[in-house]
């Protein structure tokens, strides 16, 4: 009796070499594999450009944290956990998979480098490796496949539910692991009754469990076995390659290239297409996505790799208060649309308009651009910029509900969307008792260090024109000189833009551009969110740009601003992120800073708060706009500061207030709860 | 089908803070904002709509100024297939009848199947579309709020009666309808379809062009003339009941049943 004979050597009923089964299986698997990608990535060469090679270091840091690290799993604990140990143990066992390929060919390879003792090291984590992806294999699918939670079911109109491929997959994987452990096992439990010697083994590996159970077995039946679980292994490798580009597992393949693509500028818009400069615009035959290919490529690279794992939905505020709208079947239906039109074999189909055929407008206009989706999607996949394009097509075609048309015509003649007069944009400055100690310069006069950019709702809507005045007192408080320009403002265009009205919002950029560099401002200020957002990360060639929360911390850490003790110190305050400050500009300590340094001010936080912050509803057009829905996100948001234990919510934006408070309303809390902004807060605090 | 649309451009009421000029017989229309009458913007729609269905072509008119050029284009942008813009000193001051005779002029100059024109403008009189109609003889439908094309001979129409309730008529081409808002949904037109028509030959047809005496229309020919324009004087009898919600409520079940309305 000599040593296992090895699937390179094997000889199967005594005369076939199993060699040839090793060099076939994948010759075809690879070239099956090979065959599959090139038809999956022929529609991304029809797709729109889009550059994705810039800031490299940001893309390398994003590839490190989002890709290796995985480090937005665990923000859903168990799956994310469980998602980790398998992404890892793939990783490693990679190294493993490689060499077994080419085992059935030569006995006893060894990966250059693999020898020795980074061979023995490598064996023992990579047995803990193959335990720990199994448990997690098996916890997965009971998870899955019993317990079925919420987040995974497919409503009737979206299609079938996708547990069976999931439970398939992890079937598929345990397959893999243990398939390769008993390879192992069944070679050195061999090993051991030929020459009574223990190899080392990881204790309590799957390799260490067979092989104490294989001890004993005829050699027979452990020589039979060693060869029969190369080829599970081999097989179950080789179909579970190409079987990754058929389903929602392509992410496998995809994610390495969709984290290193991903966004990372945030807050801003992608323009109607790369490589046309905005003067150019007119000369583009269509706007926006009208159908599949109008897609970028970096989009449809998304589809390909969404996991399914509905973290965005659960996330997303228009899912959470029944819009028609969830952001995990804007990706999944596209994926489906893309593997119907781009057969694996056959004729490549022609792709009608989207929004008729697999979207439907109040979908794609339910979105309020709040970037809750994106924040959580551990794969990098982007929502703003596809609903933006796909608006821009609507708007193109002429598709807009009529609650919209009515602001947006006025934004064109008025610039404002509740079609005022232009020259009634600062007469909140002239309320009697403001008037009366405060006078605000008119930089088209006048000329001031600082613009105070009010933008449109501050400007014109009476319950928030308080905002502007406050503002005003603070700035003035905190020594700033500053001015504002009046009849020459214009609405900035943040929901403009993103309701996909490009050119109208191209035309307000140009004017106010116009208007704030002709002022001669160094800095620019602001307490709109969305006004902040537009100017600081959509206009180009602006001074910079600063949120009043920004300046308000600032000048307290300085010692330039001093606040009284809390007026009302029996009230629980909790601060709201505003989607445009926090998400999407990353401004989350300043207002809270701000806060706390308010004596004796009681603040609670939010369960979902900073990145995780809910919408209120939306700003800008989305306040005109008409959706259906079960309930108001405001007044979900309402109850969850409820929850919390708050009786003030004080946010920094004035679309918030006006959400919250009428959403305070509706969910009848008034008296218990009250809505706040930033300024006013401050502007009691004042001394 | 070859569909005419008469279109006006009015001041936009979402858009104006209305006062009086000096002289108080006119708005004051410094500073005011045009657009395209609304009703005519749901003609324009259904027209486009038609066409889209059975083939054919929509143009659309407007009496008007220079000014009046930019809800042409509008419409064009939307999709209609041709403008006419007529246009005459001697238009100036035309009454209902005035710019009805302008427009049946250019109606007989071509060789359209259907007539539409918005249910009002801004001045609320709905007038022009039922003396085109009268005036060329055609078959006259108001306030439509509903077509059917039958065959190239007649259509069926569908018009909101009084109390909410529906009548359906069957009327021979050509004729001439006024359309109620709500007949349909009309598409958005934005900056980049404005621009896209912006170079489009719109032409301009003046009094000689159409074959018009300059004396039957314009302030010359008008039998109406506008005397006064005037804000009316708040009436007696409105009041503001004031307090919570509970106390308005308990105020307004004792003023009805003081008015023995409970």
């Amino acid at each position: 009796m000599s040593s296992i004979i090895g699937p390179a050597s094997y000889k199967l009923f005594g005369f076939f070499p199993t060699a040839v089964l090793a060099f076939i299986v994948p010759i075809v698997g690879i070239g099956a594999f090979a065959y599959i990608m090139a038809r999956r990535i022929a529609p991304l060469v029809r797709a729109a450009p889009d550059n994705r090679l810039d800031r490299i270091d940001q893309r390398i840091k994003n590839l490190v944290i989002i890709w290796l690290g995985q480090l937005r799993q665990p923000r859903y604990m168990l799956a994310g956990v469980l998602h980790m140990v398998i992404f890892a143990g793939f990783l490693i066992l990679s190294i493993r998979s490689t060499s077994l390929v080419v085992i059935g060919l030569s006995d006893g390879f060894v990966l250059p480098g693999f020898g020795g003792l980074v061979g023995v090291v490598y064996n023992f984590i990579k047995d803990y490796a193959a335990t720990f992806v199994l448990v997690a294999c098996i916890i997965a699918a009971i998870r899955r496949g019993i317990y079925k939670p919420e987040r995974y079911a497919v409503p009737e109109k979206y299609g079938k539910d996708h547990t069976a491929e999931a439970v398939f997959v992890l079937g598929l994987i345990s397959t893999l692991m243990i398939s390769e452990s008993l390879f192992e096992a069944s070679e050195l439990a061999y090993a051991f009754q030929l020459t009574g010697q223990e190899h080392f083994l990881a204790p309590l590996s799957l390799v260490w469990i067979f092989r104490g159970m294989l001890l004993s077995a005829s050699s027979g039946f452990l020589q039979g076995l060693h060869i029969f679980m190369y080829f599970v292994h081999d097989l179950s490798f080789f179909f579970f390659l190409c079987f990754l580009p058929l389903g929602k597992h392509f992410h496998v393949i995809t994610s390495l290239f969709n984290v290193f693509f991903m966004r990372v500028k945030r807050g801003n818009i992608k323009p109607v297409q790369h490589g046309i400069k905005d003067e150019e615009l007119d000369s583009l035959e269509s706007f926006g996505i009208k159908k599949l290919e109008d897609f970028t490529w970096k989009h449809m690279l998304d589809f390909y790799s969404c996991a399914d794992c509905g973290r965005c939905s659960d996330q997303c505020p228009a899912n959470a208060v029944g819009r028609p709208l969830s952001p995990r079947f804007i990706t999944i239906k596209a994926r489906d649309l893309m593997f119907k039109n781009y057969p694996l074999s056959g004729e490549i189909y022609k792709s009608n308009l989207l929004v008729e055929d697999i979207y439907a407008e109040d979908e794609i206009w339910s979105c309020t651009t709040c970037g809750a989706c994106e924040a959580e999607c551990p794969l990098g996949i982007e929502y703003i910029d596809k609903m933006v394009d796909l608006r821009r097509g609507m708007v193109d075609e002429g598709m807009v509900p009529q609650s919209l048309q009515k602001p947006l015509k006025a934004l064109e003649k008025r610039g404002n969307p509740y079609g005022k007069m232009e020259k009634k944009r600062a007469d909140w400055a002239n309320d009697k008792e403001f008037k009366a100690d405060h006078s605000i310069k008119n930089l088209g006069k006048d000329t001031a260090e600082t613009l105070f950019f009010v933008d449109s709702i501050t400007s014109y809507d009476d319950n928030i024109q308080e905002i502007a005045r406050r503002t005003c007192v603070i700035l003035e408080k905190a020594g700033v000189d500053f001015g504002i320009l009046g009849k020459d403002e214009k609405d900035s265009g943040n929901e403009v833009l993103r309701f996909g009205e490009e050119m109208l919002y191209q035309d307000l950029k140009e004017q106010n551009t116009e208007a704030i560099l002709e002022s001669g401002v160094k800095q620019i200020v602001t307490a709109d969110p969305h006004a902040y957002n537009a100017l600081k990360n959509d206009y180009t060639g602006l001074p910079p740009v600063k949120h009043i929360s920004q300046v308000v911390a600032q000048k307290i850490a300085a010692g330039e601003l001093e606040l009284l003790p809390c007026q009302e110190p029996d009230k629980v305050y909790v601060y709201h992120d505003p989607c445009y400050l926090g998400r999407h500009n990353g401004i989350y300590e300043d207002p809270r800073q701000a806060l706390d340094a308010i004596n004796g001010l009681t603040r609670v936080e939010l369960e979902k708060s900073r990145d995780r912050s809910f919408c209120c509803g939306g700003g800008g057009l989305m306040l005109f706009y008409e959706p259906e829905e079960d309930t108001r996100m405001g007044v979900l948001r309402v109850n969850m500061a409820a929850e919390a234990g708050a009786n003030v919510i004080v946010t920094a934006c004035p679309f918030c207030l006006v959400n919250i408070q009428d959403a305070i309303k509706v969910a009848g809390k008034e008296g218990e709860i009250e809505a706040l902004d930033f300024t006013e807060l401050i502007g009691q605090h004042l001394q | 089908m070859e569909i005419l649309v008469c279109v006006k451009r009015v001041p936009d009421t979402a858009e104006n803070e209305f006062e009086l000029n000096g002289a108080g017989n006119d708005l004051d229309r410094d500073d005011l904002v045009y657009s395209v009458n609304e009703w005519d913007n749901y003609a324009v729609e259904e027209a486009i709509q038609m066409v889209d269905n059975v083939g054919g072509s929509v143009t659309v008119v407007t009496v008007g100024d220079d000014e009046s050029e930019e809800v042409l284009r509008r419409e064009m942008a939307m999709g209609a297939n041709n403008g006419v813009l007529l246009s005459d000193d001697a238009f100036e001051g035309s009454d209902g009848n005035g710019i009805a005779s302008i427009l049946k002029a250019e109606i007989e100059k071509g060789n359209y199947d259907l007539i539409l024109t918005g249910a009002q403008a801004d001045e609320g009189a709905g007038q022009v579309g039922g003396m085109v109609a009268a005036m060329l003889d055609y078959p006259y439908a108001s306030l439509v709020n509903k077509i059917d094309i039958i065959d190239d001979k007649k259509i069926n129409v569908g018009r909101e009666i009084e109390g909410g309730n529906q009548e359906m008529n069957e009327l021979q081409l050509p004729c001439v309808l006024s359309i109620q808002t709500g007949i349909n949904e009309p598409r958005y037109v934005g900056i980049r379809g404005i621009r896209k028509v912006a170079k489009v030959d719109i032409p301009v047809k003046g009094s000689a062009d159409l074959g018009l005496d300059a004396d039957s229309v314009g302030a010359a020919g008008a039998k109406t003339r506008r005397v006064d324009y005037f804000v009316p004087d708040m009436g007696e009898g409105a009041e503001m009941l004031e307090g919570s919600t509970d106390e308005i409520i308990g105020k307004l079940i004792e003023k009805l049943k003081a008015k023995g309305g409970l």
